[in-house]
């Protein structure tokens, strides 16, 4: 049963990075415009993303 | 790329604009492509799903105007967007934190069951007790953090000794932790760390839901047109024009009225006459002629000429305002609805915790053990938490409210759809809801040489009623000489040689050899005949159909309007309503709503103006169109994008057949606590079985929800006996 010392913390580590991905995603807003980002990938115009979101101006 | 090149400067300004013409990801490209090239702007990005432009400039100048004139040329034209409006939707960061919460619990529903299941299949002793310790290590900071939503309201509604849902919910979650803290800390066989985190996830998912379809509604309306006027042109003493901000005016300012805009404050007129558009104030479909001296009221459109005028009152004491205040004080009375799983939870909540407490005595009775009995009763608080319950409206309502919305209604929440099905009575304003407001010839017009004169001076006027005369009779234009229009009178000009007027009968008698009885508008050649032109008002489209199609599912119709009684009467008989009143002021109007009430009736308000808005906010239920005035789309309920009334009809359909889903999802839980409650009072209810059972119950009603999205309602004839049956 030592395995199980090994793989609780590697599902929880996964888990975790997953979550974090999440976050990051989230603050980096890309959630905010789901349907211009499906479209935008037509285009080839260099496009920047949006800057993270500012707490001290939203 | 972009943002390498522009070093940043010490000064970078972000706006947000809304385009409603962005449609597809080439008007995002072209758009960007445009903008991006310009001077002072640093970054510019299209959302497409808000139809919203948002740019970072870096020039104080005129930068931001460049922008607007470019979007203009493209074909794309932008507004800005007020900046009060989005820090009020940024403000109501519940949606971004209430999604967190969904990942976390997520995050820890996951974990915990793949332990959970573990320990299902056979793990014992030492590797269970470890198991539980380590569920209960990641359940325990997680259903504090995600569940907090459900602590916080449900101890805001005991502390106003109220009931809603959450506090069952409430009471469950933490119970089924401390019960399951206690267990891990003697070594016990089961906990309930699993039911915890997951019926938290579950939930969250809903509450989540709910408060998305509202951003969704919030963001759609930012997107309208605004009539609020927010400045003005002020005439300083010199005699020169600056624009000053609408809540800079203070009584005494002279200010300039140009045609085409509304009255900011409450004025009186001191120089220059002209026709005002005051449908949307008072519910008149006629334009009013005002000259030096009157009154006006705030929120009346100037139609023909300049004029100037001194401000009496300042903004906030304007008649806008006023409407405004008395929507306050309306929507008052509408917050003692109470939504139907609030009515639920003041039932249900009572019951369990009393089968819970009585579980408890009855257990410690039989077997005088009470670690078994509280470990029974709060088996029975777990099994019986009202997840399905909780679920069966929120997820009804956004499946329904997301149908709506492709069609083109806005609800702002899921109450105003329990309270449509449930509505009596439609009434009806008049002009700009029954009628699209501008008026057209009740007689087609055949050429006559005064007819051909009379368009022909009426295509050199902006005036409604004269550009519907222009429309109707497309004859060869007449050379005209010595044109004049005198604002709130009439067009006069020289054809062939002789003078010839169009406009208001008195001013044109003056030169006419001979009156003419009739209404609406009148012309004559100097010393001849003259004619009139009587006006019809042109219903919206859809008006009668939806006035049938309601009154087949039990809503007799009434109009109550601020418009003189033939006008009424002319479009009731149109549409074959019985119930009319006509002249009615805005507390008129809520005077009949309340006493509509008080017969216990339960009516849909329909209207648009400013006079309607307290209306709006008193009615049961209201709706207005998109045309409303930005008071009156805050007061209702729904508003509606589409041209046609069918809007009112189709909203009726999925209100009546979402509140039958809602029924039918009480029903599934119902059942549901039918077969669970009597297994727990047993004490035969294993972590497993609780686990299976809740989510086997959220899955059914969230299912059945979703087949309100699968029938389709034909939009132009919907079939409405099915909905009523």
């Amino acid at each position: 049963m030592t395995i199980l010392h090994l793989l609780i913390p590697v599902t929880l580590v996964m888990g975790l990075t997953g979550l974090g991905a999440f976050f990051w995603s989230l603050r980096n807003r890309q959630y905010e415009d789901l349907e211009g980002d499906a479209e935008r990938i037509l285009y080839d115009n260099d496009d920047t993303p949006m800057p993270p979101r500012k707490d001290e101006l939203r | 790329m972009r943002t390498d090149q522009l070093a940043p400067s010490a000064y970078e300004q972000d706006v947000v604009l809304t385009a409603p013409t962005i449609r597809c990801g080439s008007c995002v490209a072209k758009i960007e492509r445009s903008l991006a090239d310009m001077p002072g702007v640093a970054r510019v990005r299209a959302n497409l799903t808000l139809r919203r432009i948002n740019l970072t400039l870096a020039q104080t100048d005129d930068a931001l105007q460049n922008v607007l004139d470019e979007l203009e040329n493209i074909g794309h034209p932008g507004r800005l967007i007020d900046s009060a409006d989005l820090s009020a939707e940024a403000k109501d960061d519940t949606e971004v934190a209430l999604l967190k919460a969904v990942a976390v619990s997520g995050f820890g529903a996951m974990n915990v069951m793949l332990l959970s299941v573990a320990v299902w299949s056979g793990a014992s002793d030492a590797t269970r007790d470890s198991f539980h310790l380590i569920s209960g290590i990641i359940a325990l900071p997680i259903v504090i953090y995600a569940a907090r939503f459900f602590f916080i309201s449900a101890w805001g509604a005991l502390r106003r000794a109220h009931m809603n849902m959450d506090v069952p919910i409430a009471l469950a979650i933490s119970l089924a932790l401390a019960l399951s803290v206690f267990e891990t800390l003697r070594g016990g066989e089961e906990v309930f760390f699993d039911a915890a985190v997951t019926l938290t996830f579950f939930l969250l998912i809903g509450r989540y839901l709910d408060y998305r379809m509202r951003g969704k509604a919030r963001s759609a309306m930012t997107g309208l047109q605004r009539l609020a006027v927010r400045e003005a042109w002020e005439v300083t003493p010199e005699g020169a024009l600056c624009v000053v901000a609408a809540d800079a005016i203070y009584p005494g300012m002279v200010l300039r009225i140009p045609a085409g805009e509304r009255t900011p404050v409450d004025l009186r007129i001191t120089s220059g006459a002209s026709d005002l558009d005051r449908s949307l104030v008072t519910g008149e479909s006629a334009p009013v002629a005002v000259a030096v001296g009157d009154e006006v009221e705030a929120g009346a459109l100037n139609l023909t000429g300049p004029m100037d005028a001194v401000a009496l009152r300042p903004v906030e004491e304007s008649f806008l305002a006023m409407s405004m205040r008395m929507l306050a004080g309306a929507e008052e009375s509408r917050s003692t609805y109470v939504r139907i799983a609030d009515r639920a939870a003041q039932l249900y909540a009572p019951l369990i915790h009393l089968i819970g407490f009585a579980t408890f005595v009855g257990w410690l009775l039989a077997t005088g053990d009470w670690q078994r009995a509280a470990f029974v009763a709060i088996s029975v608080l777990i099994v019986t938490c009202p997840c399905a319950l909780a679920l069966a409206v929120p997820v009804a309502h956004v499946v329904a409210s997301s149908r709506l919305m492709a069609e083109g209604v806005l609800i702002k929440d899921g109450s105003a759809l329990e309270r449509l099905a449930t509505a009596t009575r439609a009434v009806w304003d008049k002009t700009g809801t029954l009628t699209d407001g501008s008026p057209v010839l009740a007689e087609s017009l055949d050429a006559s040489p005064d007819n051909d004169a009379a368009a022909t001076l009426a295509a050199h006027s902006a005036h409604p009623v004269a550009r519907c005369i222009a429309a109707a009779h497309r004859a060869p234009a007449l050379p005209v000489e010595e044109l004049r229009e005198h604002p709130g009178f009439g067009v006069e000009g020289r054809i062939d040689g002789r003078l010839a007027r169009l406009g208001r009968p008195s001013w044109v008698a003056e030169i006419a050899g001979e009156m003419a009885e009739g209404d609406g508008p009148a012309f004559a050649f100097a010393g001849a005949q003259m004619q009139r032109f009587p006006l019809r008002e042109t219903l919206r489209d859809g008006a009668a159909e939806a006035v049938t199609t309601l009154r087949d599912a039990g809503l007799p119709s009434e109009i109550l309007s601020g418009d003189a009684a033939p006008a009424v009467a002319r479009v009731a008989a149109q549409l074959e309503i019985e119930e009319t009143r006509a002249g009615l002021t805005p507390q008129d109007k809520v005077a009949r709503l309340q006493e509509l009430s008080a017969q216990d009736e339960r009516p849909l308000m329909v209207g648009d103006g400013l006079n309607d808005t307290a209306a709006l906010a008193t009615a049961h239920v209201s709706m207005s169109p998109a045309s409303a005035t930005e008071a009156g789309r805050a007061a209702a309920d729904f508003v509606f994008l589409r041209e046609g009334l069918d809007a009112v009809p189709l909203a009726l359909t999925v209100a009546r057949r979402t509140a039958a889903t809602v029924r039918q999802n009480f029903g599934l839980a119902i059942a549901y606590n039918c077969i669970a409650v009597p297994l727990a009072i047993a004490g035969h209810v294993t972590p497993l079985i609780a686990a299976i059972a809740m989510s086997g119950s959220s899955i059914a009603v969230v299912a059945n929800s979703l087949r309100l999205n699968r029938r389709r309602v034909a939009p132009a004839t919907p079939r409405l006996r099915e909905a009523a049956a």
